[in-house]
């Protein structure tokens, strides 16, 4: 029962989005102003349906009721219950709920920020979001319905992938979906910008607030993907330039673009059509990242299984959106054009070209994801773009971002003059040096890494020193977010350039020497699990506690799992994972990793900042005025 | 002015990257090619469901049959059924009974109707890992050569039956 | 400052920073780029030999050897063979007669040597370049 109630749920969802988006144009046509009240209800009343609907999904799976399709494909009754659950968005079907629902949850949310924004504004935003929901409930319900019956009811379940039972991986991608879908907010101000012809009061307030939101899930999101292929593909790697992962990364560039552009004209106006473009490309990105894995145009560690129907309804839906919201920034864009003008050589300036910087640099991104299309649409062959095409373009358009980030925060909200500022800039640049030079031991590029980054601690101390008397909360969160950046940096520096590994085929007793330390082999035995047998290396490392991988072995359904052993400290991280033992020996490969758990600490800082930022927004006590 | 045409830009670079992924879109390919087909059926041994010694290979060597993988547990080996009762009439079927217990499988071959010659157990899916199965029912033809002729990944429709199943079974004769 | 000058300011910056990136996408297109081969495209290229290149195909059951750290395995898309080698741990998911893809270079010997070897995290998928290689030389059977 519940199963249906679900999906009656789900449909209901989908009117409510459809009377969401209409009811302003019929309260227009009809000339009966009272039509649109019904809007916010209907916001509220839509995300509450959503959420009935993902409930229902998730009891289905807790249940282990095998008359549900996606549960007799992807669950089982041996799962422990944490990944009973995961699994309920571990799949197409279930995943792009959940997007729905969050889209939902945004939708209704919003509805209740006034915030001092007039009700036309208010009212078309949620009409805008009616829009954006209707489309992608349509989507679910015509090709993906969750709530698919098997009849007669199979007694157990298919999925029981050994693999994808791990924490990171069942709860990183729901957090970069929250990340991506409330980038949508922002686009719905933005279309509602421009169908008003004008920001208004309390616009660039609530983008702020709303990108933030979705900016913090991103990093977040992203760091713990990160985390999960570092602790759990065993490469020692932690990014790979996977489609996948840039279609999370595109739309963290564009809403750290967004949230820093909307800052300008929060204060006094100056770039409203920039802040729009970026908010309705910041969505663009969501759409085509959703597009990207799910259509199987691209190859990539994470697809879902292609389907061609799916892939051209999402890619219609994607044009539709994205081209109209295009279409309506290309005839009305310049209306929004700035009145106030700002001077060039100023803060705003540097985030200007920050946000433009930003904006290429994801476009450089995007250029190298779709490159393999255009290469062989043009008959150049099947090409991909891996690590050395991007860390050959993105990371030197990122420098001088970082450099700027250091500097902007100490110039002057208006004018300022390069001698008045000549002194931040040696001290920046001091920092730099010192940074720099500590690198040069190691390599050129550790050199540019430990430099920009000791140069973005200068230049946070500075600032924070700078505004010790004008204290705020939006200050120390600016500092701890261009703080975790620098941190993340030095850990991404570190783990890069000063990474060393080793690999060897070893008799048990016998050793292999990495970076200073020995690392031998003490035994190699099994271990049973709960629902495995795994190989257990005992690994002695010099002067630090033993390292323990494993290659486990599950039986149902046969599959071998590789189980790195990760020792972190400040200093950096050892990481060992072994191979097939054999008589000859077994294979295994240590890597150090000096400094890496420095871009989890970077990344957890730059999400603390953000929420303080945050915070800021959000009137605790009802301010005069 | 530079604002009034700056402002389409962005539409332009979109259509241009839609028409790129546009044509793109339903080009990929289906998944499951069978390294198998042309291969040798790789070797097995497993019990008889009827208690009578192992199953080999060698035991259907010089007939061309159909090899299924199914399960008691197996929804979609319930809707093949029927097929390969019907089919079983003209063309011998080999089982195997994968991940499943025997009794159970007794009983649903005692409800449902036996359309195999003889079905060999795989409890362990020791067979299955050889012979690559990812799910069930999955049927191979196997030739009298014992090469495997066709891999069938889900149900036998009567369609597959008749247009692919049936006329490779006449030729390998 | 008037509002005609601030845009002419903003499009110039604009146009710097696409025109930096420009400059970095071309050269290190020259570079980086990684083309994808199956084993028959590859072995009519002599040439290949010079670049970084993914090969992608079915790893030919029981040629998979290990010796010391090295590991020995065939790859193939029907038509022909390469032998691969390996230093390092194989993916979970690798096994004989499955999809894989390997980057790494051509050797003047005529075997390559692979530096990474990828496999994917669902075991019925196949990668659609692999798929693509298959069905370019026949290997691939649709089915149904």
């Amino acid at each position: 029962m519940t199963v249906e109630a679900g999906l009656f749920a789900l449909i209901l969802a989908a009117m409510l989005a459809l009377l969401q988006a209409l009811a302003l144009p019929a309260a227009h046509l009809l000339r009966r102003p009272g039509i649109a009240g019904a809007i916010p209800a209907a916001a509220a009343a839509q995300a509450l349906a959503m959420l009935a609907a993902m409930a229902a999904l998730i009891h289905a799976f807790v249940v282990s009721d095998f008359s549900v399709r996606v549960v007799y494909e992807n669950s089982h009754t041996a799962k422990p219950m944490l990944y009973k659950v995961a699994a309920a968005w571990g799949h197409h079907e279930g995943s792009l709920l959940l997007w729905a629902t969050l889209l939902s949850l945004f939708g209704g949310l919003t509805a209740f920020w006034r915030q001092g924004l007039p009700a036309a504004m208010r009212l078309r935003v949620l009409a805008v979001q009616g829009i954006l929901s209707f489309g992608v409930l349509a989507f679910v319900v015509i090709t993906s319905n969750p709530f698919d019956r098997l009849i007669p009811a199979p007694m157990e379940g298919r999925g029981l992938n050994p693999l994808l039972q791990d924490p990171g991986l069942a709860f990183h991608p729901p957090l970069l979906y929250v990340g991506s879908v409330g980038v949508s907010v922002a686009f719905a101000f933005a279309i509602a910008a421009l169908w008003r012809g004008e920001l208004g009061p309390g616009w660039a307030r609530a983008v702020r607030f709303w990108t933030l939101i979705a900016w913090i899930f991103l990093t977040v999101g992203i760091s713990l993907g990160s985390a999960w292929a570092y602790a759990e593909l065993g490469w020692g790697g932690w990014w790979f330039w996977d489609p996948v992962e840039n279609s999370a990364l595109m739309p963290w560039l564009t809403a750290t673009a967004l949230v820093h552009a909307v800052r300008g004209i929060e204060k006094k106006g100056g770039l409203e059509g920039w802040v729009v473009l970026l908010a309705i490309l910041g969505f663009g990105f969501s759409l085509l990242g959703m597009f990207l894995v799910r259509s199987g145009v691209l190859t990539s560690v994470h697809a879902f299984a292609a389907d061609p129907l799916r892939g051209v309804f999402i890619l219609g839906l994607f044009a539709a959106i994205e081209g109209g919201a295009l279409t309506l920034y290309a005839l009305r864009g310049h209306r929004l054009a700035g009145r106030v003008a700002f001077a060039p050589f100023s803060r705003d300036g540097a985030l200007l070209l920050n946000t433009v910087l930003l904006t290429v640099a994801c476009g450089v991104v995007l250029f190298g994801t779709v490159y393999p299309l255009l290469a062989e649409s043009l008959g150049l062959g099947r090409i991909s773009v891996g690590a050395p095409f991007f860390d050959a373009t993105v990371l030197p358009l990122m420098a001088p971002v970082v450099a700027l980030m250091a500097l902007g925060p100490l110039m002057t909200g208006g004018r300022d003059s390069l001698k008045r500022l000549a002194p931040s800039i040696g001290i920046v640049a001091a920092c730099g040096g010192v940074g720099a030079g500590l690198g040069l031991i190691w390599s050129g590029a550790a050199a540019a890494g430990f430099g920009l980054a000791a140069a973005a601690c200068g230049g946070v101390g500075l600032a924070l020193w700078n505004a010790r008397r004008r204290w705020t909360r939006r200050r120390t969160g600016m500092a701890f977010a261009h703080l975790g950046l620098a941190v993340a940096l030095v850990g991404i520096t570190g783990g890069s350039q000063m990474a060393a590994e080793a690999i060897a085929r070893l008799p048990v007793g016998g050793a292999v020497e990495l970076a200073g330390r020995s690392f031998g082999l003490v035994e190699v035995r099994e271990v049973p699990g709960p629902n495995y047998i795994a190989m257990r290396g005992t690994i002695s490392v010099t002067g630090a506690p033993d390292l323990t991988p494993e290659i486990r072995r599950y039986e149902t359904p046969p599959q071998t799992t590789t189980e790195a052993a990760i020792r972190s400290t400040l200093g950096g991280d050892t990481y060992a994972v072994i191979g097939d033992p054999s008589p000859d020996g077994t294979v295994v490969r240590v890597f150090v990793k000096p400094l890496l758990p420095w871009l989890w600490a970077g990344s957890a800082l730059m999400a603390m900042g953000g929420a303080l930022a945050l915070a800021s927004g959000i009137p605790l006590t009802r301010r005069r005025g | 002015m530079i604002g009034r045409w700056t402002t389409w830009a962005p539409l332009l670079a979109f259509a241009i990257l839609l028409g790129l992924v546009a044509t793109r879109i339903g080009k990929t390919e289906p998944p499951l090619p069978s390294p198998l087909v042309g291969k040798p059926l790789p070797e097995f041994a497993l019990q008889r469901l009827d208690g009578q010694g192992t199953l080999t290979p060698e035991a259907f060597k010089g007939r061309a049959v159909v090899l299924n993988v199914f399960g008691s547990w197996c929804v979609a080996c319930i809707e093949e059924h029927p097929v390969l009762l019907e089919a079983s009439k003209s063309a011998e079927i080999v089982g195997i009974a994968w991940r499943d217990d025997p009794v159970r499988t007794e009983e649903w071959l005692d409800r449902r109707g036996n359309p195999y010659s003889v079905v060999g157990l795989d409890p362990d899916s020791r067979a299955a890992i050889d012979l690559g199965v990812t799910g069930a029912p999955e049927s191979f033809v196997i030739a009298p050569d014992g090469r495997v002729a066709l891999k069938i990944t889900g149900i036998i429709t009567p369609e597959i039956w008749r247009n692919q199943v049936a006329p490779l079974l006449e030729r390998l004769k | 400052m008037t509002r005609r000058r601030q845009r002419l300011i903003l499009l110039g910056v604009g146009m710097a920073a696409v025109a930096l990136a420009a400059v970095l996408v071309i050269s290190a297109l020259g570079d980086s780029l990684t083309f994808f081969y199956g084993p028959s495209d590859l072995l009519a290229r002599p040439d290949a030999a010079t670049h970084r290149v993914r090969l992608g195909g079915l790893v030919e059951p029981g040629t998979v050897s290990r010796e010391g750290t090295m590991v020995r395995f065939t790859v193939t898309d029907g038509k022909s063979s390469l032998p691969v080698r390996y230093a390092g741990v194989l993916p979970d998911l690798f096994r004989e007669g499955q999809g894989v893809v390997a980057e790494g270079r051509l050797t003047p010997e005529g075997g390559f040597v692979a530096e990474t070897v990828l496999a994917k995290h669902d075991e019925k998928y196949m990668p659609p370049d692999v798929a693509a290689v298959l069905k370019k030389n026949g290997e691939w059977r649709a089915q149904q």
